[in-house]
């Protein structure tokens, strides 16, 4: 990487960060201080807009470096992700997006507790929210770090620690100062900038190939070293049935963890109905399948223009395929292009990074004040003291993120989002799905159903060999692990299922008949929805 | 309650967001839909804060108008359910478990797997758009004029 490099992605980068700071102010300079502001922004965004926001809080750097990475390395089983993660819709969009958004004000916890006894049921979901929300923070700090550190040439800690904290001092501005309008605005940006920059490249790449696909899958099959092998499935996840069962663990994971994220569940909220909540979802489904549809294209094309063995050496996980594609489709090193196409790349992947880290920012500040607070100190605290609560949460748990993202910095990020995502789907589905769907759900069983999925899904994580006893754990000296797979999915989300089950079954009083039945009007019919 | 269920007349449409949204007065469409129901008086119930908010949310929930919502709603979604989240079981199933056969080319470079990658984006995008267009003819209008009954006959008991 060459000083021009640096210089214009540095550049870029500050450009960025002065436009979602000039957003911050310029959407914060009249606003109420409400509760319904700071969460929702108002709940005046279009369909489109928040289908755009939607785009921009999940289509994180993880996807865009990381899968198309992983194809380039792997071929077709990096593919496999980007089909989890977008099928992972289908269950929100049937599922959970209307009847959330008929339902709650501004948390997960919201709709549990017009059902339930309100403290415990939100003690529970908060404190599961809050775990998922650190988990997936975590990772794209320890992304932002990984990925400045190599972009900027020098792979020096300080450097990689540096980021971590001004990522997270940033993010804190963002979301303390502008609340959701300002979050949101700045994941439209992105979701665009992120958008163009994908399209432009797959362009490049496609007329590379004179627009012959078979050309390109052929290509790349010859420079990865594995020939055909590298366009079917098994290169990373065929080995012994240890590494397929977490394949499939993985996969699991994925597909349900998508609906039991906070920052996705919030985002339902900023729009005016459930009708809204539906086109925003359908918005953000066109726009996720296309980019990852491109994510293919970008994968393969990287393995067949830089090479598998090139991106590899370059990063071992593969995280620069993309940027070291867009120097060889800018003319290669030392020439312009190149050079500005690298720069706008690695500007795009930093812009990724800050948006999702302060959506999920918000979300988890909300779980603490509106969920956690809320039911643990004052039951009658004003609405304007609760985002005074929130302002402060957004800031201690930035402090937390960087605290945990410095220790973690060694972590591989795929790793920790599919941990967040396993977690998600362990804990905050079964509770979310029991409650809507559910006749005879109790508050026991709410309450059972989250922990009995959030503490199997640590404890498996805890004994796993992620943790202790391989050589790329996070303590590699000591070997305490007891569970073999490295994604809990496949335990922990039917363990949640169960949980909730049984504490409904065992449960000494049966279900309030009269919540049940505001829950399912309102549900279905947005009654009363705020 | 037929009349009100998905007849295309086309003389109104729900599509515009922003006019079924701001929930501050409903004078506007006072006695267009008679009440589903009769607000049944208030039951000495256990519902602490407010018995006849209570009531009136069972009443709308066994009426016929609703019920008909829905099913109308389960039986789109649960066959759907059911039917996408196989289908991506077993694609990652095949994946892992029969490398094999999704190796076996179809069409110069492209195999079995890549058509199947491919065709999972393919329904993902084909149940999106059935359902919005399920829920846009069958659904949408039902649930409003339910909406605005059921907030009709909660507006008088403090909620």
């Amino acid at each position: 990487m060459t000083g021009d490099h640096q210089t214009l992605a540095l550049l870029l980068f500050c450009a960025f960060i002065a436009v979602t700071l000039g957003i911050t102010t310029w959407v914060s300079r009249n606003r109420h201080g409400s509760a319904e502001e700071f969460y929702a922004g108002g709940r005046l965004f279009s369909p489109m807009e928040n289908g755009f926001a939607i785009a921009g809080d999940y289509m994180s750097a993880a996807s865009f470096l990381g899968i198309s990475g992983l194809i380039a390395l792997y071929g077709y089983d990096g593919l496999l992700y980007s089909v989890g993660f977008l099928v992972a819709w289908l269950v929100v969009l049937l599922l959970v997006a209307e009847l959330v958004r008929n339902c709650g004000r501004f948390t997960l916890a919201d709709v549990v507790a017009a059902r339930m006894s309100e403290r415990p049921v939100r003690i529970a979901a908060g404190t599961s929210s809050v775990t998922v929300s650190v988990l997936y923070l975590v990772a794209q700090m320890v992304g932002a770090g990984s990925l400045v550190a190599l972009l900027l040439g020098g792979t020096s800690e300080a450097a990689q620690s540096w980021t971590v904290i001004g990522v997270g001092a940033l993010m804190v501005v963002y979301v303390s100062l502008g609340g959701m309008r300002a979050t949101t605005w700045i994941q439209i940006v992105k979701a665009v900038l992120l958008m163009g920059g994908a399209i432009a490249l797959t362009v490049l790449v496609l007329v590379r190939f004179h627009g012959d696909f078979n050309d390109l899958l052929n290509s790349a099959a010859d420079k990865s070293g594995y020939g055909k092998d590298f366009l079917a499935p098994g290169l990373r996840y065929g080995g012994d049935w240890t590494a397929r069962l977490d394949f499939i663990s993985l996969g699991l994971a994925l597909v349900l963890g998508t609906a039991g994220l906070p920052h996705i569940l919030s985002r339902f909220y900023t729009v005016p109905t459930a009708r809204a909540a539906r086109r925003s979802v359908v918005w953000s489904i066109g726009l996720i399948g296309s980019f990852y549809l491109m994510t293919i294209v970008l994968g393969f094309g990287a393995a067949a223009i830089v090479g598998s063995s090139e991106v590899k050496a370059s990063n071992a996980s593969g995280n620069t395929a993309i940027p070291l594609l867009s120097l060889d489709l800018g003319g290669g090193a030392g020439s312009t292009g190149g050079t500005v196409l690298f720069a706008v790349v690695a500007a795009i992947a930093f812009a990724t990074i800050l948006a999702v880290v302060a959506g999920i920012t918000l979300a988890s500040s909300a779980s603490v004040a509106h969920d956690l607070y809320a039911s643990l100190r004052r039951r009658h605290a004003k609405p304007r003291s609760e985002v005074a609560v929130a302002r402060i949460a957004a800031v201690g748990i930035g402090l937390t993120a960087i605290g945990l993202g410095l220790l973690a910095r060694d972590l591989n990020v795929a790793f920790l989002v599919g941990l967040a995502f396993a977690v998600a789907a362990s804990a905050n589905l079964p509770v979310l799905l029991y409650s809507l769907f559910w006749r005879r759900f109790t508050t026991r069983g709410a309450v059972w159903s989250v922990y009995g999925g959030l503490i199997p899904a640590m404890l498996l994580v805890i004994f796993s060999p992620v943790v202790s006893g391989s050589p790329t754990a996070m303590f590699p000296g000591v070997d305490f692990h007891l569970f073999p797979l490295e994604n809990p999915g496949l335990i922990s989300i039917p363990l949640g299922f169960l949980a909730g089950w049984v504490g409904t079954a065992t449960s000494p009083q049966g279900p309030d008949k009269a919540k049940h039945a505001e829950t399912e009007v309102r549900s279905l019919t947005g009654a009363g929805a705020v | 309650m037929e009349k009100h269920d998905g007849r295309r007349t086309g003389q109104i449409r729900f599509d515009d967001p922003w006019y079924d949204a701001l929930a501050s007065g409903w004078g506007e469409l006072d006695s267009t839909g008679a009440p589903a129901s009769a607000p049944a008086p208030p039951a000495p119930r256990a519902a602490e804060q407010r018995p006849d908010a209570a009531s009136i949310y069972l009443e709308v929930q066994a009426s016929a108008a609703f019920q008909e919502v829905r099913s109308r709603y389960r039986r789109f979604v649960i066959p759907a359910v059911i039917a996408f989240f196989t289908w991506y079981v077993a694609y990652i199933l095949a994946a892992t478990m029969a490398p094999g056969f999704m190796a076996q080319p179809v069409a110069g470079a492209v195999n079995v797997a890549m058509v199947a990658g491919l065709g999972q984006f393919l329904t993902t995008f084909l149940l999106t758009w059935a359902y919005a267009r399920h829920a846009r003819l069958r659904r949408d209008r039902a649930a409003l004029d339910l909406r605005w009954d059921t907030q009709e006959l909660t507006r008088g008991v403090g909620r």
